[in-house]
């Protein structure tokens, strides 16, 4: 009988070039919701440590349920998650996974440092410690001057910022984010996938981003996953031939149009 | 600033001093009796002239309502905690709760004459029960609206249970909380008047709910006015010492405050 949920497995051996991301092993996972509705249908993929990687599907696919059995934050009905490696044995880290929601989903009573320890402040860290971490991670994102602020006295960006910023304080080896920049306008969203991709470069975690836009999986993302409709299951796994550097103007150049063409393409045949 | 402040405050004021004005020229020119309905001014004479027993019962008032209501605060927001910690728990004793709103005080105050004697605990006991029931269901419900992707992100960080109640859910809870006890401030004052009506009867300073009664008795309709008046005032001191500490704890993050 396949076991459920997360389960440990031994360490592996090839970790990204930094060492710092972890793999995922999804098994045939099923998921089936009270009622009936199957959101997940025999799921397999294999993500190496260290690899930014795109859902991508039309709504209701089960992109976001798969994120969350990933957490350990739903469980599948049939089939199992493994971490590689286990998130107990993961190097240096104190909280292996990270979550980025739709929303920046902030604490309103706390200025944007006291958010951004949270995850640390949660797992027993000193107040001085967690402070210096999340000032850290703050002036990383660019909201070095905003440590003081209310969520409610930021941008809409910002306050995404703010959220990113509390799931790297952890310096998560696996990070999960479900259509984080899908509410902001295409200036910001642009902005903060620039800094995100530029994170990645620099942390080395394994990305997993669920998106609705094709552009924005295109331009971000090395590997591509595209899931059916409900019940979803992968349709096309596509690694994309762009450079590992991306700049702005990348999104102007025929390489990536045909990207994104065949990953329309491929949309229209298996995803509608 | 000042022009905001005047708009805000001259339509009550100028309202207050027509109606008294109405009520002061009503009562002269049908020549109405002052035993049915004492004239403004006649209420405001005998409030000076009683200032300084009304202000010893309204003291005597103010603490029984302020026993019950702080009771009340710290009792019923425990037991709204502890029935956020199990949905069968809250199923089980909820229904029971709604039992402190529904019951009429004036019929069991007698009751609590027996059980904690006549003054001030009595008067106290029948404050909290009035007010109670708010700050449960407030509570309660402040504790299940909080943010779902907010309990998962706490899950996911492998927060505690005592965490997640002081870092999350009451601090998030803390709006429908100080809606609760602004309901219970005002109960509270009138919980204890009807508690003193029955239970109040002791030694020393009488409350305004005896007062009310004693200068009903003699006929003193301007003392009783001024005495209810005096009521009222206490209540709504107490409401805006609850509002006030709100919008400062909430100031820079809810809207409620603002």
């Amino acid at each position: 009988m396949p076991s459920l949920g997360h389960e440990p497995a031994p360490p592996a051996a090839n970790l990204s070039p930094t060492g710092s991301g972890i793999g995922v092993r999804v098994e045939q996972v099923h998921r089936v919701f009270p009622g009936g509705v199957a959101a997940l249908e025999g799921v397999e993929l294999e993500i190496s440590p260290g690899a930014f990687v795109a859902l991508v599907g039309p709504s209701g696919c089960g992109k976001s349920t798969l994120l969350r059995i990933i957490a350990g934050l739903d469980s599948a009905t049939r089939g199992r998650v493994v971490l590689t490696p286990a998130p107990g044995e993961a190097r240096g880290s104190r909280a292996p996974i990270a979550y980025v929601f739709q929303d920046a989903h902030l604490l309103p009573w706390r200025s944007v440092l006291d958010n951004a320890a949270l995850p640390l402040e949660l797992s027993g860290v000193s107040r001085p410690e967690r402070r210096a971490a999340a000032r850290e991670v703050l002036a990383q994102v660019g909201l070095g001057d905003f440590t003081a602020r209310y969520p409610a006295e930021l941008s809409g960006g910002m306050r995404m910022r703010v959220s990113l910023a509390r799931a790297l304080v952890t310096r998560p080896r696996l990070l999960l984010m479900d259509e984080p920049f899908g509410a902001l306008d295409e200036l910001t969203r642009g902005r903060l996938d620039e800094q995100l991709r530029a994170l990645w470069h620099q942390l080395g975690m394994t990305v997993l981003f669920v998106t609705h836009s094709l552009s924005e999986a295109a331009w971000l993302a090395e590997r591509i996953l595209l899931f059916s409709p409900r019940p979803g299951r992968v349709v096309l796994d596509r690694t994309l031939e762009l450079p590992r550097q991306r700049t702005a103007a990348l999104r102007l150049e025929p390489a990536f149009a045909r990207e994104v063409m065949a990953l329309s393409e491929a949309l229209e045949r298996g995803g509608a | 600033m000042r022009s905001v402040l005047l708009r805000s405050v001259l339509p009550p004021v100028a309202a207050l001093f027509a109606l008294l004005a109405l009520w002061e020229g009503g009562v002269r020119l049908l020549e109405v009796q002052a035993f049915l309905l004492p004239p403004p001014s006649a209420v405001f004479a005998s409030g000076v002239k009683d200032a300084s027993q009304l202000a010893a019962s309204a003291w005597v008032t103010a603490e029984a309502a302020l026993a019950g209501f702080g009771l009340s605060a710290l009792a019923g927001a425990l037991v709204a905690v502890l029935l956020s910690s199990s949905r069968l728990l809250e199923r089980a004793l909820y229904p029971y709760t709604l039992f402190l709103q529904t019951v009429p005080i004036v019929a069991i105050a007698p009751l609590l004459v027996l059980w904690f004697g006549p003054g001030q605990r009595a008067v106290a006991a029948s404050a909290f029960i009035v007010s109670v029931f708010p700050v449960i269901a407030n509570t309660l419900s402040g504790i299940r609206s909080v943010d779902p992707a907010l309990r998962d992100l706490f899950r996911l960080y492998g927060a505690r249970r005592l965490a997640t109640l002081l870092k999350l859910e009451l601090p998030s809870a803390l709006p429908h909380i100080f809606t609760g006890l602004r309901i219970a401030s005002g109960l509270a004052v009138i919980g204890a008047i009807v508690g003193e009506f029955v239970a109040g009867f002791s030694e020393g300073t009488a409350g305004l709910g005896i007062l009310v009664l004693a200068s009903y008795r003699q006929l003193r309709t301007d003392l009783m006015f001024a005495a209810v008046l005096c009521a009222a005032g206490l209540g709504i001191v107490l409401f805006g010492a609850v509002s006030l500490a709100g919008a400062r704890l909430l100031r820079r993050w809810h809207p409620s405050a603002s």
